[in-house]
């Protein structure tokens, strides 16, 4: 049992956290420019704002299965074949890049709109607003809301395994699923909620301790 | 210092303008604290705003130095800004930040060296009262210890203007008194301009040199505390101060219910001082009661209203009135 758990929570945790990382680098950017370019943003841009909530909502429409497949081609272009744990990675972190785009969009909203007309009142340059203020004041919130993002990711990955990803949902489907192996499926479901409990646990704890609002 | 010429500012909507500032003339001196007074939705928030262009005015100029500063581009505005402190009602601090980076965050745009922004910092939460609150955070903080921190902010760059939004509308009167007090100081210390909103009479009464009362986006009166006081020019400033009376004095008289005549004296200056009434009483042969009254302690001067009921025949009672007015005393049969 330990030989099939172990692998395949390590393959998991190398898709969750690599496609985090991607996501992160690809859906951070956007979220902040959603918020700068809105009505009355700091730096407001009309049509751009228009544009890119339409990617996003598109993005996020898209049943994740489907995807996958739809992104076969870009994953075979970056990491050089199309199934694998590797592979996965690619079409994770693009499924969960829009999604990380609003939660990072929701949490710079947290902030009150005086702090930031006072940021603008001391002569702050829109770069310095973001990064002195935005991101520094929203940090407990954007915290939380990269932990959502890393659980989602969990099962993203999970679905992963259709594609030949690995991971602990393969395992489950593999040799639960179709090969009636009940206690495997129900160790890898319990190896997961076990992962995603501890993840929340230490983000509210982050977010708690860092938190002195 | 600061020169406002036919300045306008419309909000536009998809079908609809408003019109928030109407031509508005304006001139701030060196030094002075000006009040500018009117009720919500009068467009004082929107005339503060344009003084540091978080606004951006429609029509006119705003000179500041001689300079107009609608025609900066956004370099000479940041540094602008910069020269400008401003305050708001409710603080606006960085919860994040202690209260040592809130007030260094200025600094630190600057690019300070570290040891520069620390002798800053310290001497500013000296001036401000709040030496061991240094690595505290906002929300540890009380209103009115926020309103200092926002003040120590604004004050870093030793700007030569301080705007203050609705700055002590948050607090409590007492906190109230300590803020004035504070902002007061700083204008004697470091000779440093302040322009305040409020809708506040008693901000007006306790700290401003002078004050202009707008309504609907326009400028209505512009006038002396003491003047003002004394002699309201329009209905509206008249109101203002009567609110401020009606603290002190609750009950609203009913001329008709008194038997005798019933005058409301005004009071300024020097007469305030002097025993006008007592004298009357003397010289004529008659009776006063007195129904209410208040003197308001201005900057430099002291005004105040007396409403009494004076019974007696006619005559005595005319002889009266016109001895009061003959002694300088406003007098009104109400």
């Amino acid at each position: 049992m330990a030989e099939l758990i172990i692998p395949a929570l390590l393959e998991t945790i190398y898709m969750v956290f690599f496609s985090t990382v991607f996501s992160l680098v690809l859906g951070f950017p956007l979220g902040v420019l959603l918020v700068i370019t809105e009505k009355n943003g700091i730096w407001e841009k009309k049509q751009l704002n228009r544009i890119l909530n339409g990617i996003i909502n598109v993005l996020r429409s898209f049943p994740f299965i489907i995807l996958m497949i739809l992104l076969f081609p870009l994953s075979r272009l970056i990491v050089g074949k199309t199934i694998g744990t590797t592979a996965a990675i690619v079409p994770l972190a693009i499924a969960a890049a829009p999604f990380v785009a609003r939660v990072i969009e929701s949490s710079l909203k947290e902030i009150d709109k005086g702090v930031i007309e006072s940021s603008l009142a001391m002569g702050c340059t829109v770069s310095q607003i973001i990064f002195k203020v935005l991101i520094p004041e929203s940090l407990p919130s954007l915290i939380l809301g990269i932990t959502t993002t890393i659980i989602n990711l969990i099962g993203y990955s999970a679905m992963a395994g259709a594609i030949g990803g690995g991971g602990l949902g393969d395992v489950a489907i593999r040799y639960g699923l179709y090969r009636f192996q009940t206690d495997v499926m129900v160790i890898a479901v319990a190896v997961i909620i076990v992962l995603v409990q501890g993840i929340q646990f230490i983000g509210n704890i982050l977010s708690n301790n860092i938190n002195r609002k | 210092m600061i020169r406002i010429e036919n300045l306008s500012k419309s909000f536009f909507d998809e079908n609809n303008t408003v019109k928030a500032l109407k031509n508005i003339n304006l001139q701030i001196n060196k030094g002075e604290i000006f009040g500018i007074i009117g009720l919500s939705g009068a467009g004082k928030s929107t005339l503060i705003r344009c003084l540091n262009r978080l606004e951006e005015p429609t029509e006119g100029s705003i000179y500041i130095q001689g300079e107009d500063i609608t025609k900066f581009d956004k370099n000479r505005l940041r540094d602008l800004r910069k020269d400008i402190g401003m305050i708001f009602q409710h603080f606006n601090l960085f919860s994040q930040k202690t209260v040592y980076k809130n007030i260094a965050f200025p600094l630190e745009l600057e690019g300070l060296p570290r040891d520069q922004i620390e002798k800053r910092v310290d001497t500013l939460l000296e001036y401000v009262e709040l030496k061991d609150k240094k690595y505290s955070y906002p929300s540890q903080l009380s209103g009115g210890q926020k309103q200092r921190v926002a003040i120590a902010r604004a004050l870093a760059n030793n700007p030569k203007i301080l705007l203050s939004d609705e700055g002590t509308s948050a607090l409590d009167p007492k906190t109230t008194k300590s803020i004035l007090e504070l902002l007061r100081s700083t204008r004697d210390r470091f000779g440093i301009t302040i322009v305040l909103i409020t809708h506040q009479m008693e901000v007006i009464k306790d700290i401003c040199d002078r004050v202009a009362i707008m309504e609907d986006g326009e400028i209505i009166e512009v006038n002396t505390v003491e003047e003002l006081f004394k002699h309201p020019k329009t209905k509206t400033a008249y109101e203002f101060i009567s609110r401020i009376k009606s603290d002190i004095t609750e009950e609203i008289i009913e001329p008709n219910s008194f038997k005798g005549t019933v005058i409301r004296l005004g009071y300024s200056g020097e007469n305030a001082k002097m025993p006008v009434v007592s004298r009357m009483i003397k010289e004529f042969d008659i009776e006063a009661n007195i129904l209410s009254g208040d003197i308001n302690r201005l900057l430099k001067t002291s005004v105040g209203h007396l409403i009494l009921e004076l019974q007696g025949k006619d005559e005595e009672i005319q002889k009266a009135i016109k001895f009061l007015i003959d002694n300088n005393v406003k007098v009104e049969v109400m």
